[in-house]
This record gives structure tokens, sequence and C-alpha cells, in this order.
């Protein structure tokens, strides 16, 4: 089968990986209209290291792929966020022209966050994880050399100081220096795409605060539930027949505040972290978009420069055709990634608003349970002496 | 029980009305009053129904009807009535007298104590009440006629105040202790349900501004924009439920409160015992003095020191006459404080007798009566969990079609 990118270059397949333990390692993703998976990465097994200079924690990164790039179907290497946040300068560096996944927030203000304790450091797996499968799904990025090395290399030190003297094979894109040149107007696809992103970026950030102030008005709500149960407890104390009622009331009461605790712990790990890396992606987005803008208005420039001097047709520098190249090829990379990005945010927000339901529902549903199995006790006759 | 007013007579408190009127000291003033509806519950022949009589009260002629009963019956629990103002009221309810609000369920608590009287077997037979439920006119002035106010023990009002009682009926103590025990506890869950139903209305209040920002959201997406407008109206839903969840929720704090009220009645009834036990013993001690000082004046031996022994030392003897005059004057007040005391005494026994018989009727009232609460507060929670899964679960279908 002949595999290819989008852009025509083929990808050589020849590789010792037979096709029955490529069909064995085969798992069918709607994601990819069909396409077979041949790549697969994983971030786990978060792990503490003490050092004398400093504390921090590393991350396993495991990949199985069936790919004639690599040279080994498994790689396990550790890696931290320093290492993410390379990875992904490197990726923005080397592919300006498509849209680069976002990391989890670099900076934690200390005291306010525990940067070591199980929640934030499991948030911030699931970021990375995500971060990760995002560029293993991009026909382009996947392929990138960058990308291969942080996968597989033991010592990404010793890669990371070697700069950019590798070339890849894929053909290495042109940096993209564009100095000053102002653009006259967006194309109207591409003013469209801006607007939306504005809009888009504004509501995620009205919906963070809101469910931030919903975990906030649900913790203050816990505290006074954690005062009224014992209440009913107290009063029990006092009573004979009145004794077991309160009692379960009291407990009743006690199992949703252990359900409201989760409820709130849910949202704050899952749900919230989600809306900011959408918000961040919108972000770095908006920027690959003035880039863009910055390649059209130096190829317009050109173009004007060229017609101001009225030299002969033959004459026209390849540099013209170069800009007119880049101009183009953004254009059209932005745009698959556009869609592709829109489609998997459309799932990604399906996934966790439906994830948000879901949650509510589960709390009701414990609350309900505690509830209901209550009533007999209510109604149970005391027992004649 | 049989014999019970209730049983013979449909009482309601069916309307309540704003007035205005003149006071007492001929100032303007408004207030609220209250229809009081009885039909006589007779067996109805081939469907027909007895005439209705109404009158209108307000609360202060609740009031002297209640504390006509409790002075009249000291040894009875009376009903209390609802508050007289608005108390452990959370943001949104108001503490005005005059809301519909509380006007409503005041209503309501007004017509449960006028049940709770006329189902009660001692006090459903009281004359004053039953004109209270009949007679318009001059009701207030026959209670007045009846003196009772005279008959008031204002040391019942001193809450505070203690009595040296050396052999008070253990169970009564007991029971005051535990009267006051329950007046904290049901205060204080008191107070932090309505801190609870506060919080618990900001919860779903934000909720609703979801449903504001998915629709805008909604706006600017295609295959999303369906899925997101509709979960943003299931959201709205939810923030608007709350307000019908927490006003059931207040019948049940209604309930509480009626107990937190009945645990006062109850502790009037132990110091009632607690005065009248200290009566006695103080008539039994002046009793004891007066027969000593008896004595010592018949036999002339001073054994206990007192004032008169001393000038009467100091400044000479009395006559005989005035010895025997004493002495007889004497005679007569131990007689009748004999009397006295054999009254009280019984009084004390029959006090304490009835006064526990109408104890355990309420403790099996109050047992009954708190759990049939506890269990319809239970079915409000199930309710209120029953409503949350349905919205999330539509607002989840919804968001599954984006």
């Amino acid at each position: 089968q002949d595999l290819s990118l989008p852009n025509g270059t083929p990808v050589d397949t020849s590789s010792p990986a037979s096709s029955s333990s490529l069909l064995n390692r085969l798992q069918l993703d709607d994601d990819l209209d069909g396409e077979t998976r041949d790549l697969f990465v994983t971030v786990d097994d978060p792990k503490k290291h003490v050092c004398t200079m400093e504390t921090y924690i590393t991350y396993r990164v495991t990949t199985k792929t069936t790919r004639a790039e690599f040279d080994l179907p498994e790689y396990s290497v550790r890696r931290r966020y320093q290492d993410f946040d390379w990875l992904r300068n490197k990726l923005e560096e080397s592919q300006p022209t498509h849209l680069i996944p976002p990391l989890p927030e670099k900076f934690v203000v200390k005291g306010v966050v525990d940067r070591f304790s199980e929640e934030f450091v499991e948030t911030r797996r699931k970021a990375l994880d995500k971060f990760l499968k995002r560029i293993t799904d991009h026909p382009v990025l996947s392929f990138n050399e960058h990308f291969s090395v942080f996968l597989t290399a033991k010592d990404l030190n010793a890669y990371k100081k070697q700069g950019m003297a590798l070339l890849s094979k894929m053909g290495e894109s042109v940096k993209y220096v564009t100095g000053g040149y102002k653009l006259r107007s967006r194309p109207l696809e591409f003013a469209a795409i801006g607007e939306y992103l504005d809009t888009f970026s504004l509501k995620l950030g009205t919906i963070d605060r809101i469910a931030q102030r919903i975990i906030k008005e649900q913790l203050e709500y816990l505290v006074e539930l954690r005062e009224y149960g014992p209440v009913y407890s107290t009063w029990g104390g006092l009573e004979v027949e009145l004794s077991e009622p309160l009692e379960g009331v009291s407990a009743c009461v006690g199992n949703c505040c252990t359900a409201l605790e989760e409820l709130s712990e849910d949202m704050t790990e899952d749900f919230l972290p989600v809306l900011r890396e959408y918000i961040l992606y919108s972000e770095s987005m908006k920027n690959v978009l003035k880039k863009r803008d910055q390649v059209q208005a130096e190829y317009e420039a050109k173009l004007e420069a060229v017609a101001l001097k009225k030299e002969d047709r033959p004459k026209v520098p390849t540099d013209i055709e170069k800009c007119q190249d880049r101009v183009e090829c953004f254009n059209a990379d932005l745009k698959a990634d556009m869609e592709r990005w829109q489609n998997n945010k459309r799932q990604d927000f399906r996934q966790l608003l439906m994830g948000m339901a879901d949650k509510n529902i589960q709390y009701y549903e414990k609350c309900l349970t505690a509830w209901e199995s209550i009533i007999p006790l209510l109604q149970d006759k005391p027992e004649t002496k | 029980m049989d014999d019970c007013l209730a049983k013979k007579m449909e009482i309601t408190v069916s309307e309540a009305e704003k007035r205005t009127g003149r006071n007492a000291m001929n100032m303007q003033e408004t207030y609220t009053a209250y229809l009081i509806e009885t039909r006589a519950v007779e067996a109805q022949s081939e469907g027909q129904c007895a005439p209705v009589d109404s009158l209108w009260r307000r609360y202060s002629e609740f009031e002297l009807l209640r504390n006509y009963l409790s002075v009249t019956y000291p040894h009875i629990v009376v009903p209390p009535l609802p508050e007289k103002r608005a108390d452990f009221v959370w943001h949104k309810l108001s503490a005005d007298n005059m809301d519909p609000d509380f006007v409503e369920r005041r209503r309501i608590g007004l017509e449960n104590f006028l049940l709770r009287v006329a189902s009660h077997p001692v006090l459903c037979q009281d004359k004053i009440f039953y004109s209270f439920l009949t007679q318009e006119g001059g009701w207030k002035e026959m209670v007045n006629e009846t003196g009772f106010q005279l008959k008031a023990d204002s040391r019942l009002k001193a809450l505070n105040a203690t009595f040296r009682v050396k052999n008070p009926d253990k169970r009564f103590t007991e029971l005051k202790h535990y009267s006051d025990e329950l007046q904290s506890v049901i205060s204080h869950l008191l107070r932090v349900r309505a801190r609870v139903a506060d919080r618990l209305y900001g919860v779903y209040k934000v909720h609703g501004n979801y449903g504001r920002v998915f629709s805008e959201w909604s706006a600017i997406e295609k295959e999303m924009g369906d899925g997101l407008q509709s979960a943003g109206h299931h959201m709205d839903v939810y923030a608007a439920s709350i307000d019908d969840i927490l006003e059931e929720e207040e019948h049940y704090a209604d309930q509480l409160k009626e107990y937190l009220f009945y645990a006062e009645a109850l502790r009037a009834v132990c110091r009632k015992h607690e005065l009248m036990q200290y009566d006695l013993e103080m008539a039994a001690q002046d009793l004891t003095s007066k027969k000593q000082q008896c004595e010592e004046l018949a036999t002339g031996t001073v054994r206990t020191f007192s004032l008169k022994g001393m000038t009467s030392k100091l400044f000479g003897q009395e006559t005989p006459e005035q010895r025997e005059a004493k002495i007889k004057i004497l005679e007569e007040q131990i007689q009748e404080g004999e009397e006295q005391l054999k009254t009280k005494n019984l009084e004390g026994r029959d006090f304490v007798k009835s006064a526990w018989a109408d104890i355990e009727r309420f403790k099996e009232q109050k047992n009954h009566d708190l759990k049939e609460a506890l269990i319809s507060y239970a079915v409000m929670q199930i309710s209120m969990c029953k409503k949350g899964i349905q919205v999330w679960t539509n607002a989840k279908e919804c968001f599954s079609k984006m």
C-alpha cells in the first residue's frame, strides 16, 4: 500500500515490519477516516527526581511503530517538561505553516499550586499525552525529524546541543524570516478564521470563568454541608426512638459531601485544563495566521517593486516565484490544518462536555442512592417491647 | 380522642388579607387578618354539606388564645404558634412580615395550630377555644373576663431565675434538660440549613450563565451549533429549578420550627412543676418554723435564735397574756398552713400525674411527626436528585449531537 503525504511525497514503507505484525497493531480510529495507524505514543509513569540543584518530574514516553524511519518497533524514554517545551519550539521553527498543538502552562505560581501533588502531575501528564497524540495524528508533523528524535533518543540533551545541523529526509522547510511587511488586507477566508478564533477564545474564556465560579460555589456549599450533617447526629444523641433515623440522615448528608467533593475535583482536574489548552491553542493559531499574512505581504511587496521597476517579463526573478510558492504552500497547509483542527475540536469538546454532564449525573446518582437507602430506615417501626 | 373537636368539626384557615386600622394609641397600622372557616362534620346524608361558618382573626388574637390556654392548663404541653417574625431566613427569603410568602406560610402554621388544639383530648373541650372559632364579636372581652391573667405565674417568664428545689421529680428535671438541648440543637440545625440553602441557590443560579454563553458560542459554529444551543436551554432549566426545590424545603424548616417552639412549651411544664415544688417546699418550711416558734413560746425554751427572742431577753419578757395571744395566732396559722400544705401536696401530685400523661402523649406525637418530617425531607432530596439527573442527561444528549 502506498502511503503518501498530502503534498504528494511518497513514504517508504519497505521496512522489516511485516504486514501481519502491522495488522496486529492496527487500531482503527474514526479520526483518520480509514487511514491505518502506524505510530502510537503514550505518556505515563511520572517519577520524581531529587537532585542537588533541583527537583523535577520525568514522564515515560512509549512509542510503538511500524514506520520505516524508526530503527526499532518500540521505544521507551524518559522526558521532562523542558523537553516537551523544546520539542514544541523546534516544531514551530521547522513547520511554521502548520498549527502546533499547545502545551500545558509552563509556569505555575509557587505556593498556590503544589507542583509535585498527585493531582497536578496527573493533570499535566494527561495534557502532555494529548500533546504528543495530536502530533502523532498529524500527517506532516508526525514525520518531523525532531519529533522522531524526541521519541527515540537516549540522550536528548546531546541532540539539543547539536542545534539545527541535521538535515531531514523530507527536506527541511524553508525558514520563514520575514521582516516588517504590512499586509493590506487578509483574504476573506483567513479573515473569517481570524474572527472565528477571536470569538472562540473569548467564549472559552467566559466558560472558564463560569466553571471556576461554579467550583467555588460548590466548595462553599460543601463547607456548610459539612457542618449540617453532624448536627443531625448530635440531635440523634438526645433522642431514643429518633436516634437511628437522625443518624441515618447525618450519614446520608456525609455521603453527599463526599460525592460533591469528587465532582469538584473532577471538574478542576479534567475540565478546566482542557479549556485552557484550547485557549492557548487559539492564541498560537492566531500567531500562525499573522505569519501567513507576513509571507503574503512580502510576496505582494516584491510584486509591486517589480511592477514599479517595469522590468521585462523574462527577467522575473525566481525570488518572486519562491515567494509565490511560499504563499500558496502556507495557504494550503493552513487550510488543511484548520479543517483537521475544526474536526478534532468538535470531537474534543463533544467528549469534554459529555464528560462534564456525566460527572454531574454520577454526582446526583450517588446522592440519590444515599437518600433512597435511608427511606426504609426512616419508615422502620420501633420494636414493641 | 374520639370526642375531640377535630373529629366533629372541619377547621381551616383559608385566607389571609391585608388590613389597615387604628391601634390602641390611635395610630394607623397595617396588619394581616386570617379567615377561619368551620364546618360541622355530620353524618352527611345524600351528599348534603353542612354550611360553613367563618370569621376573621389577627395574629394577636391567636396569641391571646394561646396565653389563655397556657395559663389555664399549665400541665399541658400547649401547641405553639408559628413564629411571630421571620427567623432563620436565607438571603432570598424576605424577613418582612408583610411578604406574601411569609403570610402564606403563617396561614398554614395558624391552621396547624388550631388543628393541634382541636385534636388535643383536654384542650379541645375548652369553651374559650370553641368561641374563638365560632364567635366573632366580644371574644376578647370574654377571655379577659376569665381573669386568667391573674392566675398567670410571672415567675414562669423569668426563665433564668433559679429556684433551689430540694426534691423535684427527677423525670421533670431530666425533661427540662432535654428541652433545653432540643431547642439548642434545632436552632443550630435551622441556622445551618438556611446557609446550606443559600449556597445551593448560588450553585444552581451560576449554571444559568452557561445558557447564555453556549448560545453565543453556537452562533459561530456550524456542526456544533445546534447541540450547544439546546444544551444551553437545559442549563437554564437547571438554574430555574432551584426556586421550587427550596420553596418546598421551607415546609420542612417550618416543621422543625414547630418542634423548636414545642420545646419551649415542654420546658414551661417542667418549670411549672419546679415552681409548684418550690412553693410546696417553702410552705412546708414555713409551717415547720411556725410550729417551732409555737413550741418555744409554749415551753419557754429558746432553741433557735430569733431577734424577738433577743429583744425580749434584753428588754424584758412579754406578759403571759401576750404570749397566749401569740400562741393562739400561731396555732391558727399552723392549722391553715397544714390545710394548705395538704392541698398543695395533692395539687402537686395531680399535676405530676396529669402532666406526665400529656408528656407521654406529646413524646409519641413528636416521634411520629419528626419521623414523617425526615421522610418527607428525604423524599424531597430524592426528587431533587432525580431532576438533576434528568437535566444533565438531556444536556448530555445535546452534547452528543455536537
